[in-house]
């Protein structure tokens, strides 16, 4: 087991090597430049900033450069947030990002999960129409309407919870957010539960089972312990996402975290803020990707043995 | 002596958006004390229906529409789903054509085992493995200690359905239903597993209902045989008079597309035509499309059963043979 994380962790470098390189020099590609303002800079000015951050050196230097850098843990000084460096942005914002996410993930996990379980015991009945119709709705109401409801009814009219704001981090302040995070994906969890689940129970272990006497619960044991691998997967990416913030949800609530600096840094070609984004994400994504093999063997004997 | 399974006028239908599939249409048979009865039929006839509702393991769109099955006097049709489950693995087993689907593939022998154990009886976990443990022993697993931690996928076909045979046994049913348990094993494998199938139920005066499509598993094994074609049950008796000489054109037909032992190289006769949809069965005998022996009144009407001494039956308006059962 130890030797499979071992390994799987070596195949991971590569890849993310490949991952900074094609990202550094697609971005390179793209039009303008990080000091590309509005009003153009004086001569003079541009060609002072772009020395000070080495933008005048062939692009292979540039791009060792970095790379040595990186490897190193320095993410580099923002071009745009002129008074931080990359590394401090992240320290700052990273918490926050996370910190919302795996609550979402978390609150996710325990309504969706039962609520897939119920709906496929139920299959057709009420409860399964229920269960089925708000997980499409979930799906399909995109969260820049979500947030401004629960707004409106939350913060405006009930007034029980703030309408925005970081507040330190206060729980208050985290509840909404964390709801319009979470409610997509308690739909996704709820219908690929639903979904696993009645192609389990109608697994011929199960009837098996049935056979032999056992009660109900036991043969949900089963069934749910069945269910859970391809969850568990969908579950990996979906986790890389939320824990890496959400543009949407951050900015319409004023929440200090790294969802916006996607297209922050994209906007205004903020290189080095472009490049720690790609790099932390491509971490999230390799790391949960492990995670979810590790489950996959811990649960499936099958992989784990051959 | 009270039969342990008496099954009759069963009638399991399946109401699908296509009709109502009529998988069992009005069956009867019953199964003695330690008897090993073999149902045998063609592909699609119903047998594993039958086992199913047997069970009590006919799900929607399933449904026992009509009939009784008496197991050891009581009554099974209509038992509730707790009712039920006390019955299933004690007092009737079933064992399953393909044992790498039936065991779950994610958990240890020993714990599928010892949860079977558990579920009808109140005994510590030790004691359990214990019996699961002598029971793997019983059906000749070799060092059966360390095979209880071994998973499904690290059994071979044979012993996988042998650790499936010790499960059914666990609880000593006084009936085991087996659904073509040796199909998807070799022919070696296959013939040691029925030898020592027939050798522990007789042992344990276990009766046994063997599913098969292979009269040549069900020659050696079986004490009676019901022949089953289109949902029903078409000829009855014992082994040796059904095989000698079947009284239905269908039960010899089928006879006819085994290897017979005296002509090696003799062509095989197939019975020409395929299986009747189940959902439109014509008018008159299910069989009559492929019967070389149809008349009239065959199309006309289907025929009931024609008893005869010996517990022999027949589904037939003309019978073959008949001088072998003349009474
Ligand atoms: N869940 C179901 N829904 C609809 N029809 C079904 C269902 N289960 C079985 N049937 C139908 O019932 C008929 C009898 O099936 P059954 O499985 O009993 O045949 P069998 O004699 O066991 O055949 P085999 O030798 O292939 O196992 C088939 O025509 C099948 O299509
Ligand atoms: S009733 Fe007629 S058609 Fe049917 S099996 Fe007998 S002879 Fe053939
Ligand atoms: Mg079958």
């Amino acid at each position: 087991m130890l030797t499979y994380i071992l390994r799987r962790f070596a195949t991971a470098i590569p890849t993310l090597f490949v991952i900074v390189t094609l990202s550094f020099f697609l971005m390179r590609l793209a039009p303008g430049g990080p000091f590309d303002l509005e009003q153009p800079l004086e001569a003079k000015v541009m060609e002072n900033l772009r020395r000070i951050y080495q933008l005048d050196q062939p692009l292979h230097a540039q791009y060792l450069t970095y790379l040595g850098a990186l490897l190193r843990g320095d993410f580099g000084p923002s071009f745009y947030f002129r008074d931080f460096s990359i590394a401090e942005l992240f320290a700052q914002g990273l918490p926050v990002s996370m910190r919302l996410g795996a609550s979402a993930l978390l609150l996710a996990l325990t309504i969706g999960g039962p609520l897939g379980a119920l709906a496929a015991f139920r299959q057709n009945g009420g409860a399964d129409h229920a269960v089925m119709g708000f997980a499409t709705a979930g799906i399909t109401i995109p969260n820049f309407v979500v947030a401004p409801v629960l707004q409106i009814v939350f913060g405006l009219s009930l007034a029980w919870l703030p309408v925005g704001g970081w507040n330190g981090g206060a729980f208050r302040n985290t509840v909404l957010p964390i709801m319009t995070l979470a409610l997509p994906q308690i739909a996704v969890i709820a219908r690929m539960t639903r979904a696993a689940m009645i192609e389990t129970l109608r697994a011929n272990h199960i009837r098996t089972l049935r056979a032999q006497g056992l009660s109900g619960a036991t043969i949900a044991l089963h069934a749910g312990r069945g269910a859970a691998l391809p969850v568990i997967s969908y579950l990996g990416p979906a986790a890389a996402s939320l824990l890496t913030g959400s543009v949407v949800v951050e900015t319409i609530f004023g929440i200090p975290g790294i969802g916006r600096y996607f297209v922050e840094g994209a906007l205004n070609r903020d290189y080095t803020l472009v490049m720690g984004t790609v790099v932390v994400v491509a971490i999230f994504v390799l790391v949960f990707n492990l995670v979810v093999d590790i489950l996959y063997a811990l649960l499936d004997p099958r992989v784990r043995l051959d | 002596m009270a039969p342990v399974l008496e099954v009759s006028g069963l009638k399991t239908h399946f109401f699908t958006r296509a009709g109502t599939v009529k998988s069992v249409d009005g069956v009867d048979f019953h199964v003695d004390r330690g008897e090993v009865l073999g149902l045998v039929g063609e592909s699609g006839s119903g047998k594993s229906v039958t086992g199913f509702s047997i069970m009590g393991l006919i799900d929607p769109p399933g449904k026992i529409v009509e009939g009784s099955i008496r197991l050891n006097g009581k009554e099974l049709v209509g038992l509730d789903e707790e009712g039920f489950r006390k019955v299933r693995g004690r007092e009737v087993a079933m064992i399953f054509q393909d044992p790498m689907m039936t065991l779950n593939p994610v958990l240890r022998v020993d714990t599928q085992m010892i949860e079977a154990v558990t579920a009808h009886d109140r005994v510590s976990h030790k004691a359990a493995r214990e019996r699961a443990r002598d029971a793997l022993a019983k059906v000749g697993i070799p060092s059966p200690e360390e095979r209880l931690n071994a998973y499904p996928h690290q059994f071979s076909g044979g012993m996988r359905q042998r650790v499936a045979i010790a499960i059914a046994l666990l609880h000593r049913p006084p009936l085991i239903i087996c659904d073509e348990p040796t199909t998807a094993l070799d022919v070696t494998i296959q013939s040691q597993i029925l030898a020592e199938m027939q050798s522990l139920c007789a042992e344990t005066g276990t009766a046994l209902v063997w599913i098969t499509h292979d009269l040549g598993v069900v020659a050696g094994l079986a004490d009676r045989i019901a022949v089953m074609y289109a949902g029903r049950i078409v000829e009855t008796g014992a082994v040796d008079p059904v095989l000698d000489a079947p009284l239905h054109p269908y039960t010899s037909g089928l006879l006819g597309s085994l290897p017979a032992e005296g002509e090696p190289g003799a062509p095989l006769r197939q019975i020409r035509g395929s299986t009747p949809s189940l959902a439109r069965l014509p008018q008159g005998c299910a069989f009559a499309p492929r019967c070389d022996f149809a008349q009239a009144d065959c199309l006309a009407q289907a025929p009931a059963v024609t008893a005869f001494p010996g517990e022999r039956g027949v589904r037939c308006h003309h019978p073959l043979n008949l001088a072998g059962v003349a009474a």
